[in-house]
């Protein structure tokens, strides 16, 4: 029996950005940080969560440089996967992501029957939503 | 070369992110080439080559599906519901609708209950696609018509 999710991946561009914007800015905190030779095993997780994420940049060994730089594309028009987070109070993570200068939402907080969720972008184009669970103050109905 | 590209590809990807997040404002072509800094003409030609369609048919789109989830998830009227996305016209809600969808906005209410399904699931996946065969680059909405008297 499969008993946790352990490691996920995404792709980034660049692995000093990326801990920037998910530990700094978006509020998760650092894993692991191993560097082997020019390797670097890179992780952020939820604070006192159990799955890593992995950063990964692509290129050598795992890519040629041809399938690298389409990768690279694919990120950046928004064409590759994205994580979903949960929090306890949406609004307030939006003003505090403002605050320290996020601009890349893709939607602003948005109440819906099942909570209150908000969708922004990774600075190399991941989609990212944020989800605050339970009964919304009001239904999808009243938003246009 | 790479680099340029991805530069380019991250910005019309915030403009076409500005489309998912302010359909309901008077957005136009020129609005969003703003976004991602560049010229109007030159906007919608890479924003083609990039994402395969034009940034109007892809603003279209978006209206036309947020108007099909206001129809099915809400008892707003359709006339509150044009203006609710973005259309300025009745009129032209209704011929853009009916051409996209293939039934009219009333006729699509009727057939559709609530899809429970989480919002974003159902924004990025029930945007109405391009019907088999048609070529992108093809305006047979009366896009062309509104976008050259925009």
């Amino acid at each position: 029996m499969i008993t946790k999710l352990n490691v996920a991946t995404i792709y980034v561009l660049d692995k000093n950005e990326a801990l920037d914007f998910y530990v700094d800015k978006l509020g998760l905190e650092k894993g692991n940080d191993v560097r082997q030779g020019t390797y670097r095993w890179l992780t952020v997780r939820v604070p006192g969560g159990e799955t890593e994420i992995s950063l990964e940049q692509p290129g050598a060994p795992l890519h040629d440089d041809a399938t690298a730089a389409q990768i690279r594309e694919l990120i950046t028009k928004g064409a590759m996967s994205g994580l979903v987070f949960v929090v306890d109070d949406v609004r307030a993570l939006y003003e505090d992501l403002r605050a320290k200068g996020v601009t890349d939402f893709t939607q602003e907080p948005t109440d819906h029957f099942y909570g209150t969720d908000m969708g922004l972008r990774d600075p190399f184009g991941n989609a990212i939503r944020i989800l605050q669970q339970g009964k919304a103050r009001q239904p999808a109905a009243a938003q246009a | 070369m790479s680099q340029e590209i991805e530069d380019q590809n991250r910005r019309l990807l915030r403009a076409r992110d500005a489309m998912d997040r302010a359909y309901a404002e008077p957005l136009d072509v020129q609005a969003v080439a703003a976004i991602a800094m560049a010229s109007p003409a030159h906007f919608s030609r890479i924003f083609r080559a990039t994402f395969g369609e034009t940034p109007h048919h892809y603003l279209q789109r978006r209206r036309v599906e947020r108007a099909m989830f206001l129809l099915r998830e809400t008892d707003r009227s359709i006339t509150d519901i044009c203006f609710d996305v973005g259309f300025t016209s009745l009129g032209t809600f209704s011929r853009t609708f009916s051409a996209i969808v293939g039934e009219t906005p009333s006729g699509y209410r009727a057939g559709h209950p609530p899809i429970e399904a989480p919002h974003c699931f159902q924004m990025a996946q029930t945007r109405p696609r391009l019907p088999a065969g048609v070529h992108p680059r093809s305006s047979r909405f009366g896009e062309a018509r509104d976008e050259s008297a925009a």
